[in-house]
């Protein structure tokens, strides 16, 4: 069957023994999975029931599917690869690239109004909610893990853990002591790159795998002291109560020194929303705007040189410690900014918030995107999180499968499966090329295969 | 020779006493020798002679076992220093009239970022997804950070930063058009073919500014006229710059058409130090490459003193 692929022939036959043998192999393997069902009867017997019917379906769909595959999806892979790259596209592919970032910022800033015009005031605030802010803290995070996995090429597994410090530090601050929130947003970042600096120091002469099994190791043990120190962080029950942040001294509530009487408006929750809507926009374009201001600085230059070789950079005179300190440290403050953040939209926060699988989520973020590039992190994250916000809201699949259906449990698997999918086709990433800080003549845009992706 | 000026005779580099032991494996055996300013010295010998370990070892990439390595720019009378220096336990000593500075006692980063002693490597180690451009941005880094003000200022976008980074840019397109390397400045250092990334590495040390360049087998690799230009380059830096060159090479048309002194090893011992000429001819060298015929082996090992 390859043979006839490679070639780019339809080959019939090869087609049809292929999608046999794949039926035949799937049969094997879903006859004890499916085919059987092991049960209990009214009188505690164990009884065996055979599933005939779904198994020759499934069976009979993983075939159809792979003769589809050999026989009409690979000949036309193969024809496109032998296919010259049109020009056309290529400059298509430079408008788009042109305009996709100003078009993109205008977007998010109209947003909220478009929503409020299309959904109205109660579908408005679950968009806003739920999509916008929502995944532009996920863009954010991912902008700043990128700064430590992308620029710096040390891979960290436990980057939830400055999160975390974030949140904490502003709920208990603001809570304890009574502070505003603009007060703590650079407390918070300034706790949280402390935190990033202390994990650094240990982790330094660490590479590679052993350097992202300690950083996995950091997350948790950040996480575990959250859950057990409970007289300061109230364990898993989380803190409760924690100030919202004010539009400039002026509560987002029903009194009459409220937002909205202030303002001569009708009270209504959206306003908060769309606060913080904004709020969460400026500091991930600002988290954007200084990384892309970083990389033109010796800094950022010196931490993509640490990503392709260290000791070359040691031998320039480079101090590779405080390089690295100074990107965890980077990375960790933007995590705290999001953190208070998050803190001050919940109004509540507990250790569950911040487990292994969030780290692993902005990592995947990352990677998916491409290390190291901008808008790759933002259309990785409007595809994870917007991906999951949107499982939740296609009811209409339950009366295709029954009421007991739910799309959101089948989250991981597909998330899975488009790993799978982009790792395949794109291996660096959806956006992998490189572009250089710094240009006499031409920008040239670097191709993804001269680009190390760092061994920590 | 035209960088007399800068040759007078002084020593910018002393090597004294250099012991480098592996476990039971001695790789430099109690080495001493000098580089002079303004000289090319090429230190030479048969593979695993221990060339490439005294390099780490004056880069500070390897904590010498034993043994003293002095570095000196400025004025001779610094040199007088040297033992009081020792006794201090510190790593340099900066005075009106120049430094001097004990590269042992230097993690390798200082060693080029005060010392300024600059390397390369063996196997080239450029930045090969950055461009040839930013490789040598890379190198004017210590520079650029002080006038960032520690990334602060830079972000701000400081007009003091601004003209610090055109000077680097105005720096490196300078040394591209020394190197030939102008035309690829926008390409990925990892495209550049063979030739053309050896002398990049050399123009990205050149970057650092530093006083005693150190070339690891610079002509490895390189057609007889790649090899040639090599030479040419390299004595330009020396009677240009004033800038002393230490270099580990194979490439004989190399060594004994540019160095001014040699320094030979076998088994990490040194054998022979001195004029190209006098080594070419000296027979515990010829001995160490060719090996001698039979009834000689006892003779030269009586000499070498096996």
């Amino acid at each position: 069957m390859a043979s006839g692929a490679q070639s780019g022939r339809v080959d019939m036959t090869g087609a049809l023994r292929d999608a046999g043998f794949t039926g035949l192999v799937a049969f094997g393997v879903l006859l004890p999975l499916i085919g059987f069902l092991t049960g209990v009867d009214g009188s505690n017997q164990l009884v065996l029931t055979t599933r005939w019917p779904l198994l020759l379906a499934i069976v009979a769909v993983v075939a159809v599917c792979r003769f589809l595959y050999c026989f009409a999806i690979m000949p036309w892979l193969a024809r496109r690869a032998q296919q010259p790259i049109r020009a056309a596209s290529q400059a298509w592919r430079g408008i788009v690239a042109n305009w996709f970032v100003p078009f993109g910022i205008a977007f998010l800033i109209i947003y909220p109004v478009i929503v409020y015009l299309t959904a109205g005031t109660s579908g408005g605030q679950k968009w806003i909610d739920n999509f916008g802010i929502q995944i532009l803290i996920y863009v954010m995070l991912g902008w700043g893990l990128n700064i430590v996995v992308g620029l710096a090429g040390l891979l960290d597994l436990g980057y939830v853990a400055f999160y975390a410090v974030g949140a904490y530090s502003y709920a208990l601050l603001a809570k304890t002591f009574g502070l505003t929130f603009w007060i703590l947003l650079p407390l918070a970042g300034m706790l949280s790159s402390f935190w990033g600096i202390l994990l650094g120091f240990p982790v330094l002469r660490l590479r590679g795998d052993y350097l992202a099994i300690v950083t996995l190791a950091f997350g948790e043990i950040i996480r575990l002291i959250l859950i057990n120190w409970t007289a300061l962080t109230n364990g898993y029950a989380g803190i409760t109560g924690i100030p919202r942040p004010t539009f400039f001294g002026i509560p987002f509530n029903a009194n009459d020194d409220g937002f909205a009487a202030t303002f001569g408006l009708p009270f209504s929750p959206l306003y908060r929303v769309i606060f913080l809507y904004y709020l969460i926009l400026a500091l991930a374009l600002l988290t954007c705007f200084v990384t892309v201001r970083l990389r033109r600085l010796p800094i950022g230059r010196a931490w993509e040189a640490l990503r392709e070789d260290e000791i070359a950079c040691r031998s320039l005179g480079i101090n590779t410690t405080n390089t690295k300190l100074t990107a965890f440290a980077m990375g960790a403050m933007f995590a705290g900014f999001a953190g208070s953040f998050f803190a001050a939209r919940e109004a509540f926060i507990s250790p569950e918030s911040f487990t292994f699988i969030e780290s692993a989520t902005i990592l995947a973020i990352v990677v998916l995107g491409g290390m190291g590039s901008q808008v790759g992190v933002v259309i990785a994250a409007i595809a994870m999180i917007g991906g999951t916000e949107i499982l939740r809201e296609l009811d209409f699949l339950k009366s295709i499968f029954g009421p007991t259906f739910d799309p959101t449990q089948y989250r991981m698997l597909l998330f899975g499966f488009a790993m799978v999918a982009i790792m395949i086709w794109r291996p660096r990433g959806l956006i992998s090329t490189r572009e250089p800080s710094v240009f006499l003549k031409r920008r040239k845009t670097i191709a993804a295969d001269l680009v190390k992706q760092g061994r920590g | 020779m035209a960088g007399a000026a800068a040759r007078d005779g002084s020593t910018v580099l002393r090597v004294e006493h250099l012991t480098m032991r592996f476990g039971g494996l001695v790789a430099i055996d109690n080495l001493s020798f000098a580089v002079e300013r303004g000289t090319i010295t090429a230190l030479i010998g048969p593979n695993g002679a221990g060339k490439t370990t005294v390099f780490n070892c004056i880069t500070g990439f390897y904590k010498p076992t034993e043994g003293r390595i002095a570095l000196h720019r400025g004025d001779a009378a610094v040199w007088d220093s040297l033992d009081a220096l020792t006794d201090s336990g510190k790593r340099g000593v900066v005075r009106s009239d120049g430094a001097l500075y004990l590269l042992e006692r230097m993690p390798d980063f200082l060693v080029t970022q005060q010392a300024r002693v600059a390397r390369t490597f063996q196997n080239i180690r450029l930045f090969p997804g950055m461009t040839v451009l930013e490789n040598l941005l890379v190198a004017q880094h210590n520079g650029l950070m002080v006038a960032s003000g520690y990334t602060l200022l830079g972000v701000l976008g400081f007009p003091s930063y601004v003209s610090a980074e055109r000077a680097a840019l105005d720096k490196a397109r300078a040394w591209l058009e020394r190197f030939g390397l102008i035309e690829r400045a926008d390409d990925p250092a990892g495209v550049l073919p063979y030739g053309a990334q050896r002398r990049l590495e050399i123009a990205r040390a050149m970057c650092t500014d530093p006083v005693l360049l150190c070339l690891d087998e610079p002509a490895a690799g390189l057609n007889p006229r790649e090899s040639a230009e090599l030479n040419e380059l390299l004595l330009a830096i020396r009677d240009e710059f004033a800038i002393s060159i230490l270099l580990i090479e194979h490439d004989m048309s190399v060594v004994m058409g540019i160095s001014d002194h040699v320094v030979v090893l076998d088994y990490g011992v040194k054998i022979a130090d001195g004029a190209p000429d006098a080594v070419r001819n000296d027979a515990k060298v010829i001995a160490a490459y060719l090996g001698v015929a039979d009834e000689e082996v006892a003779k030269i090992e009586a000499e070498v003193g096996l």
